[in-house]
């Protein structure tokens, strides 16, 4: 019997960065099956690192994304220190933090005010709803040239810096470079509690969800460059034992590799999740911003992830403000290192703004690389969303065909996947499209 | 902020599609990161398909169409045609699109190789055993280089492909940039491996302003001679391999760079020696 069957299929979803589709059926009133199938070609990089040199896969491993690189080259400097036994000296750490603030500041305007505020206002884009509030839609921008000034002064460019290394920098950013920041830094910290406000007014549909929630955690400060891998109850791992709890199965009917914990648990990394293991650690001027909102510690309601979004902005520009007023130009700009002759292996962790990225290498002795794996928000994501996705349309049933469409939309971008990043590492659709 | 209005441009303004290949999205966030021009860019063109940007999508035909990204997959390789039959003007951006981008070393791999190192289960996959530029599938009306793109050289060449004029843009080397800039030169005073002799310009010389060596990610300048500056290289005593690998990049498959590394690494698809200078 076929009568009653509905299906939602939205092929190459907007506002993702990347190439993705998803599809829900529905049957006899409950939901049948649901997919989120990553259609972008593959472009092998675990097996195009295997015979580089350790010190050219921090921008190498950048290309996978240009919406995160800070996010792969400090997790694959952090690996690749680790494997050469090096730990930076608290500049070098403070200058790789500020830089990733950047990111997260860039990142996280482009996705509130370009790729997701439009579901909430009902605009197709963010020039549909730049004709309705241009003032707010320019706030966004400022905000997301600012992330992309630091970036440039720390960096030496936005998309695909040039300044990082294994061990740190080529070279220190001046004083005044660095201090000239402030200002605009400032103003964005402003324009992002303004944000803070101006998404929590939005309309949330109604749903939560029991994650299991996982996030770097350092027990005095938000985690951004490094931290331990945390899950309450299940998890406090170093990046390297991280490694070996997480599994990623290749499932035939399905077009996407599925990372779970221990090969069984799914669970979420991101914004929801850093904030739900680390709401305590935020700076008061966040704090209070999350409060104001209506947030507790914990948000289990994925479409208020953009609130919670907003609020790790604030704590990105102030924690960019505070590193720059406190910054010190290390030198040397980046720590010594060589690769032990014996061979060597070396994992990193650090949170990418859509998630936990998690890079390990192998190494012989001569410091290539003989074996290396990448593991990027998207695929650990990937099931929760669909999880996601099997809720939100069995709450919304309700709602006719483009409605219900929109929200799944919706339910796919609460968690700002980054198509870019799974694809890599991610199988194809098996039929031909 | 611009003043410009943004209201929804009427069918009569240009079109503009933004395509995506095998790619890592940077080259067309560059058009996003033009915070200062976007709005009022948008008021000039209509984006007619810009995933990365809009749900909406109109049908051709485009009077301009940017494409990023290689073409990896033979489903790629025929809606690259149907994008060329739709466009009056396909401009190609970025090294993925120009050169096959970092996923082109594929094409120095024996065959299958790579799935197989990747993935339990190569059969399910569907990609060519190359990565290969836009300009190996159509004739494209114009190129921008760069790992990524530079963002000022994307709005010229946006701007001049409209007007029907041909983009103002240079063939110098990057060398030239740091001659300009004034930057100490890092191969004459420590003998450092740099690309920029044979590497266009554009970044202005950005790498060595920061006391690091071009790594070559704007692709070969016009003219390039990278036997001469690789003899030199390895008279100043770095190795083969090292050299050969940093050919290998994001342009790895540009004609004098794929030439040159495969002169100094040989067709052996290892990487050549670890020495890395
Ligand atoms: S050329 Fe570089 S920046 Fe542009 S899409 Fe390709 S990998 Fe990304
Ligand atoms: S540092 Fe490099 S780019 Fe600059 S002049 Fe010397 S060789 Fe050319
Ligand atoms: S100096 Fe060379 S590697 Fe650096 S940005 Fe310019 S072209 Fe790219």
């Amino acid at each position: 019997m076929a009568d009653d069957v509905r299906s939602i299929a939205v092929e190459g979803m907007a506002r993702v960065e990347g190439e993705g589709s998803l599809h829900v059926s529905v049957r006899d009133g409950a939901v049948a099956d649901v997919s989120l199938d990553i259609f972008e070609p593959p472009r092998f990089f675990e097996a195009l690192l295997r015979g580089r040199h350790f010190t050219e896969a921090p921008d190498i491993t950048a290309r996978i994304c240009g919406i995160c690189p800070v996010a792969y080259q400090t997790s694959a400097c952090t690996a690749l220190e680790a494997a050469c036994g090096v730990t930076v000296d608290s500049r070098i750490q403070a200058l790789r933090r500020l830089l990733y603030c950047g990111e997260w500041i860039q990142s996280h305007a482009l996705h509130i005010y370009l790729l997701h505020a439009p579901d909430f206002l009902g605009c197709a884009d963010a020039v549909e709803l730049a004709e309705r509030d241009r003032a707010g839609v320019a706030r966004g921008l400022a905000i997301k040239r600012t992330g992309n000034e630091l970036m440039t002064v720390v960096g030496g460019r936005s998309i695909h810096p040039v300044n990082v290394r294994v061990g740190g920098f080529w070279q220190a950013p001046t004083r005044e470079a660095v201090a000239a920041l402030a200002g605009p830094l400032d103003q964005a910290r402003q324009d992002a509690l303004a944000t803070v406000a101006w998404v929590a007014g939005f309309d949330f549909p109604d749903v939560e969800s029991d994650y299991r929630f996982v996030a770097l955690h350092t027990g005095d400060c938000y985690p951004v460059e490094s931290g331990r891998v945390v899950s309450r109850g299940l998890l406090d791992a170093t990046a390297e034992e991280f490694s070996y709890r997480v599994v990623e199965e290749h499932v035939a009917r399905s077009t996407a590799l599925h990372a779970r914990i221990d090969g069984e648990l799914t669970y979420l990394t991101g914004p929801l999740a850093r904030y739900a293991l680390n709401s305590r650690l935020l700076p008061e001027v966040a704090r209070r911003a999350a409060a104001e909102a209506g947030l507790e510690e914990v948000c289990r309601n994925p479409f208020r992830s953009i609130v919670v979004r907003a609020v790790e902005l604030v704590f990105a520009c102030d924690e960019a403000l505070r590193l720059v007023e406190g910054y010190e130009p290390p030198d040397p700009p980046a720590a010594a290192c060589s690769a032990p002759d014996t061979g060597s292996v070396g994992a990193g962790a650090s949170e990418a703004p859509r998630g936990l990225l998690l890079h390990r290498y192998e190494l012989d002795g001569r410091g290539m690389i003989t074996t290396a794996r990448i593991v990027p928000p998207t695929s650990q994501n990937q099931r929760a969303i669909e999880e996601d996705l099997r809720r939100v349309v069995t709450s919304s049933l309700s709602l006719d065909d483009p409605e219900l469409t929109l929200r799944c939309e919706q339910a796919v971008r609460n968690h700002d996947p980054c198509i870019s990043c799974a694809a890599h590492f991610l199988d194809l659709t098996v039929e031909e499209r | 902020m611009t003043t410009t209005a943004t209201s929804r441009p009427e069918p009569g303004r240009p079109s503009v599609a933004v395509w995506k290949f095998a790619s890592c999205d940077g080259c067309q966030l560059s058009l996003l990161d033009c915070e200062d021009e976007l709005l009022a860019l948008a008021g000039r063109v209509r984006f007619a398909h810009f995933p990365e940007m809009s749900r909406t999508s109109t049908g051709g035909p485009y009077d301009l169409s940017l494409v990023e990204g290689s073409v990896t997959t033979p489903a790629d390789a025929a809606r690259i045609l149907e994008i060329r039959r739709l466009s009056r003007r396909v401009v190609t951006i970025g090294a993925c699109a120009t050169a096959g981008g970092i996923q082109g070393l594929r094409n120095f791999a024996a065959a299958g190789e790579y799935a197989a190192a990747v993935y339990a289960r190569p059969e399910y996959l569907s990609t060519l055993d190359t990565s290969t530029p836009i300009s190996d599938h159509i004739e494209v009306d114009g190129e921008l280089h760069g790992c990524p793109v530079d963002r000022g050289q994307l709005l010229e060449v946006i701007t001049a492909h409209l007007a029907g004029r041909r983009p103002v843009l240079s063939g110098s080397s990057v060398c030239q940039e740091c001659k300009a800039r004034g930057t100490v030169c890092l191969l004459v005073a420590r003998g450092t491996a740099c690309l920029g002799p044979v590497t266009r310009a554009g970044c202005g010389a950005l790498c060595p302003s920061l006391d690091r060596a071009c790594f070559g990610c704007f692709g070969p300048s016009d003219a390039p001679n990278v036997a001469a500056l690789a003899d030199r290289l390895v008279g100043d005593g770095h190795g083969r391999g090292e050299l050969g690998r940093l050919l290998r990049t994001f342009n790895a498959g540009a004609g004098p760079f794929a030439a040159g590394s495969t002169a100094l690494l040989g067709p052996d698809p290892e990487m050549g020696s670890p020495d890395h200078g």
